[in-house]
C-alpha cells in the first residue's frame, strides 16, 4: 500500500440513487469476509516461506526469528487492523457528539459515568476536538465527571489497541483491557465529580451560554454508513500503517535480539517500583496504540509483567503531555493535576491488580 | 459570501480548507475563506466538534470534512 494513493484520494461521493442494494453490499461482506479468513490462516506459512526458503534464514537463528516476527506479523496486523477499523467505521456512523450530548446532558452521576464511557468508544471526534467537545459538554448541563468519564474513555479504550492486543495477545488480554479501561473511565470521572471542582474550569467557558446550532440531524442510508466505514480505513489505516511497521520492527529487533527473561528484572513481578515508573514514563511518551502494543508484545515475550506492561500502555495513550497543554486552555492548572493523578492512580492500581492475579 | 473554517488546526481542519478553497474556486463565486481557531469563537458559534464550516453565519457542517460535492451545494452551484 501506498501512503500517497490513500491520501490523496478523493472523496468518494455518496450517490444513493446509483449505490448497489443493501442486499449486495451484504454478500460482498460476506464474500469479502471469506477470503479475508483464507488468507489470514495462511500468513504464517507464507511468511515462513519467505524467511526460511526465499531468504534462506536458519529456523531459530537470531535473525530468523527477528525476520520471521517481521514477516508475520506485519500483514497479520495489518489485516486485523482493517477489518476492524472498518467495522467501527460503520458502527460510529450510528453516533455523533451532538447526539451523545443529547444523551448525557441532565444524567445523573453514577448512570452518566457509565453511559459516557461506554459513549466514549463510539463516538467519533477528532483527537483535537477534545475542548471544543468539553465546552460543549459542560455548557449543555452534562455534570463535569460524565464529561471527564467520556473524555478519558475515548482516547484510552481504542480500537486499534484492541485489536492488535487480540491478534498479538488473544482475547484474554484483550477484554482484561477493554474492561479495565471502561472501569477506569467511568470511576475516575466519577471521583473527579465528587471532588466539587467545577470552579476550576476556566472562568469563561463557565459564563458562556451558548446555543448550541441546530444542524438537521442527518439520516443515512447503509451505503453511507458502508461508506463511512471505507473511509475510515482510508483515514486512520492511512495514518497508522507506518508506526504499526516501525513498531512491528522495533518489536521484531527486541524479539529476535534481546536474551529471553533479560526483562524480567527490571519491568517483572518483583520488581514493584515498576508500575509507577512505567506509568510516569508513558505519560510525555505520545505514541499511538499502533505503535505501541507490538512493543508491548515483544517485552511480554521477554518476561515483562503483564500488569507492568498494560500500565506503561494506557499510560501513554492515555495520558499525554500534548492533550494536557490544551486542555490548560479550558481548565486551571489545579484540575488538570487532579485529572493527571486520579487518572494515574487507576492506571497503577490495575497495573498491580494484575501482576497480583495473574 | 462569508467562509468561516472551525477547527484548533489539525490535519482534518487543514483538508476542510483546502476543499472550499478549490469549491470557492471551481464555481467562481466571491467569497472570503477565514480560518477560525480560537476555541471561544468556535464555542461561540455553537459549534463543539470540528472541523466545522460555516457560511454567512449559518453552520454547514460539524465534525467532518465535507466532500467537495457538499461544498459546492453549499455555495449554490
Amino acid at each position: 500500500m501506498q501512503p500517497d494513493t490513500l491520501d490523496n484520494m478523493p472523496n468518494p461521493v455518496a450517490t444513493p440513487q446509483s449505490a448497489p442494494s443493501l442486499a449486495a453490499y451484504l454478500l460482498a461482506a460476506v464474500a469479502g469476509l471469506g477470503l479475508w479468513f483464507a488468507l489470514y490462516r495462511q500468513l504464517h506459512s507464507i511468511a515462513e516461506y519467505l524467511a526460511f526458503s526465499l531468504l534462506t534464514l536458519e529456523p531459530g537463528s537470531r535473525l530468523g526469528e527477528a525476520v520471521l516476527f517481521f514477516l508475520y506479523d506485519t500483514p497479520k496486523v495489518m489485516m486485523l487492523l482493517t477489518l476492524i477499523v472498518y467495522g467501527v467505521g460503520v458502527l460510529r456512523s450510528f453516533f455523533t457528539p451532538e447526539r451523545t450530548r443529547k444523551i448525557l446532558a441532565g444524567k445523573r452521576e453514577s448512570v452518566g459515568n457509565v453511559l459516557a464511557a461506554g459513549l466514549g468508544i463510539v463516538t467519533p471526534f477528532c483527537s483535537c476536538s477534545a475542548v471544543p467537545l468539553f465546552i460543549g459538554f459542560v455548557t449543555a448541563g452534562v455534570p463535569l465527571g460524565v464529561t471527564f468519564s467520556f473524555l478519558i474513555s475515548a482516547p484510552m479504550v481504542n480500537e486499534i489497541a484492541l485489536v492488535l492486543l487480540y491478534g498479538l495477545l488473544g482475547w484474554k488480554v484483550a477484554a482484561l483491557y477493554l474492561g479495565t479501561g471502561l472501569l477506569i473511565a467511568m470511576v475516575a470521572g466519577w471521583t473527579i465529580g465528587r471532588l466539587k471542582m467545577e470552579r476550576h474550569i476556566e472562568d469563561w467557558v463557565r459564563e458562556m451560554h451558548i446555543n448550541a446550532s441546530d444542524i438537521p440531524e442527518q439520516r443515512l442510508t447503509w451505503p453511507e454508513r458502508f461508506a463511512q466505514g471505507r473511509t475510515a480505513v482510508r483515514d486512520i489505516v492511512g495514518r497508522v500503517w507506518i508506526f504499526v511497521v516501525l513498531g512491528i520492527a522495533v518489536g521484531a529487533g527486541i524479539h529476535g535480539y534481546v536474551p529471553e527473561g533479560f526483562m524480567a528484572s527490571i519491568m517483572g513481578k518483583g520488581a514493584w517500583w515498576s508500575v509507577p515508573v512505567a506509568v510516569l514514563v508513558g505519560i510525555p511518551m505520545y505514541s499511538n496504540a499502533a505503535g505501541i502494543v507490538p512493543v508491548v508484545e515483544a517485552l511480554l515475550g521477554k518476561g515483562a509483567a503483564l500488569g507492568t506492561v498494560l500500565a506503561f500502555m494506557m499510560s501513554v495513550i492515555a495520558l499525554s503531555l500534548p492533550e494536557m497543554v490544551i486542555l490548560r486552555k479550558v481548565l486551571k492548572p489545579a484540575l488538570i493535576a487532579v485529572f493527571i493523578g486520579v487518572v494515574g492512580s487507576g492506571i497503577m492500581l490495575v497495573g498491580y491488580l494484575f501482576n497480583f492475579i495473574i | 459570501m462569508e467562509i468561516k473554517i472551525l477547527g484548533p488546526g489539525c490535519a482534518k481542519c487543514g483538508e476542510a480548507e483546502k476543499i472550499m478553497q478549490a469549491a470557492v474556486a471551481e464555481s467562481g463565486v466571491a467569497a472570503t475563506i477565514e480560518k477560525i481557531s480560537d476555541f471561544q469563537q468556535i464555542a461561540k458559534l455553537g459549534v463543539f466538534s470540528t472541523p466545522a464550516v460555516v457560511i454567512d453565519g449559518v453552520v454547514k457542517c460539524v465534525g467532518k470534512v465535507p466532500s467537495k460535492a457538499e461544498a459546492l451545494a453549499w455555495l449554490g452551484r
